[in-house]
């Protein structure tokens, strides 16, 4: 078995000495995992950092095997982010949501190409809500898209605020107004609004429906990394 | 027979317990060490002996040696203003052989990370703020990996040490002593040119 493939570097982890196992998200064979020899050595450190871009080869004698990676730095994305504590959590909270969310080796493109793209969109001033975004295609990808184009209650395509935790649908101010304290927030920004409601809102939002349909089902829930990203754009 | 060989046995598997080692390469050390028994086999013993007797943990900054608190702590020569934080005692021996730096350290024995579960409770963060509060420490130098995980914990520990009376400062990232930039990967590169500072 023999494949090259683009990836984005989402983990390594220390095998023995200087052997990494590293996990990348490929663009035609999904979350893909595989040995890298001196993979965690002075040499490979560097280029095994969460959100690096790669061309790798794997290759194993059978496909089941964990098989072993060869890969070449394309683009560091996180030596650029080690400086700004917010895009660093962001780029670690991303890393470890779709390392926790997607399954293994199942291909999905649209995934690789919203991260490609979220990855972009750290190095602009955007980034946080772009970063929202990406969980919600993430949710939908993963068969548990939110239906926010109209309010389920009334039909209406206006003055959409609210979601609800049960169905994942939007809900118009006075379709919701009565039941508000159990709704969630919807940011504007989510539904065409530039710039209205917060990131904070979002990440709760998209990080309840993560939790509840994806990863509370394995009794796991959202990695440290992204907890850590919403409680730094948690309202004090 | 059958025992001095079960000990023989033993011994190569221990040996093959140690990094950089292999059963193969354990064979050898084994052969050497009972080849050299008065001089090497029987002093490396005594001092593996007293070694896993006398080493301790030193309780306030996290170093290992046969005293608590460890040398560098009691030491009077080394500037008490400055604590320099590191990740492990293998950067602690590192900056040590450098001669460079003459205050004092932290050991927090890790870094934060998701992969391994490895969280702030998990380190030894609550020694560091209270080290941080006392009136002579003046500078905190931030010495974590230039990875991802130590850079976020190096972020962590910055806001956390906001506030208090201390400088917080971090190490230099970019091109190494001896480094040709053609040979330096794009990030190394990128760290250094967003590090630059005026002749």
């Amino acid at each position: 078995m023999d494949w090259a493939d683009e990836g984005i570097v989402l983990s390594a982890r220390k095998h023995g000495e200087s052997a990494a196992i590293v996990t990348l998200l490929t663009r035609a064979h999904g979350r893909h995992l595989g040995l890298v020899h001196g993979g965690a050595g002075r040499r490979g450190r560097g280029v095994y950092q969460p959100g690096n871009r790669v061309a790798a080869r794997w290759r194993a004698r059978l496909s089941e095997h964990l098989g072993t990676y060869v890969c070449e730095l394309e683009r560091s994305v996180a030596a650029a982010f080690l400086d700004d504590p917010a895009r660093l959590a962001g780029l670690s909270a991303a890393c470890a949501v779709a390392e926790a969310t997607l399954p293994e080796r199942e291909s999905h493109p649209a995934v690789f190409e919203a991260m490609l793209a979220l990855l972009e969109a750290f190095e602009t001033p955007g980034w946080d809500q772009a970063y929202v975004r990406w969980e919600l295609g993430l949710l939908q990808e993963l068969g548990f898209g939110l239906d926010l184009s109209k309010c389920a209650a009334t039909g209406v395509k206006d003055a959409l605020v609210y979601v609800s935790p049960r169905t994942g649908r939007a809900l118009s101010l006075s379709a919701g107004g009565r039941w508000r304290d159990r709704l969630l927030p919807l940011p504007g920004f989510l539904i065409g609004q530039p710039g209205a409601g917060t990131v904070a809102d979002g990440l709760a939002l998209t990080g309840y429906f993560l939790e509840r349909h994806v990863l509370s089902p394995g009794q796991r829930s959202l990695p440290a990394a992204r907890t850590r990203l919403a409680e730094r754009f948690a309202p004090r | 027979m059958a025992s001095e060989t079960s000990d023989i046995e033993r011994l190569i598997q221990l040996l093959a317990k140690l990094p950089g080692l292999g059963p193969r390469s354990a064979r050898r050390a084994a052969l050497y060490l009972i080849r050299r028994r008065a001089q090497l086999m029987e002093p490396l013993a005594q001092a593996l002996a007293e070694a896993a007797a006398n080493i301790r943990t030193c309780t306030a900054c996290g170093n290992i040696d046969t005293a608590d608190p460890c040398g560098i702590c009691t030491d009077p020569r080394r500037d008490a203003s400055l604590i320099c934080i590191v990740e492990g005692v293998a950067d602690l021996w590192a900056l040590e052989r450098t001669a460079a730096f003459r205050g004092r350290y932290h050991v927090l024995g890790g870094v934060l990370s998701a992969l391994d579960g490895v969280g702030p409770d998990e380190l030894n963060i609550a020694g560091l703020v209270r080290r941080a509060s006392e009136q002579q420490v003046k500078e905190m130098i931030i010495a974590t990996g230039a990875t991802v995980d130590g850079q976020t914990t190096a972020h962590y520990l910055a806001e956390r040490l906001k506030g208090l009376d201390v400088t917080v400062s971090r190490l230099a990232h970019g091109v190494p002593v001896g480094g040709e930039l053609d040979y330096l990967d794009d990030g190394t590169i990128t760290a250094a040119l967003k590090d630059r500072r005026p002749f």
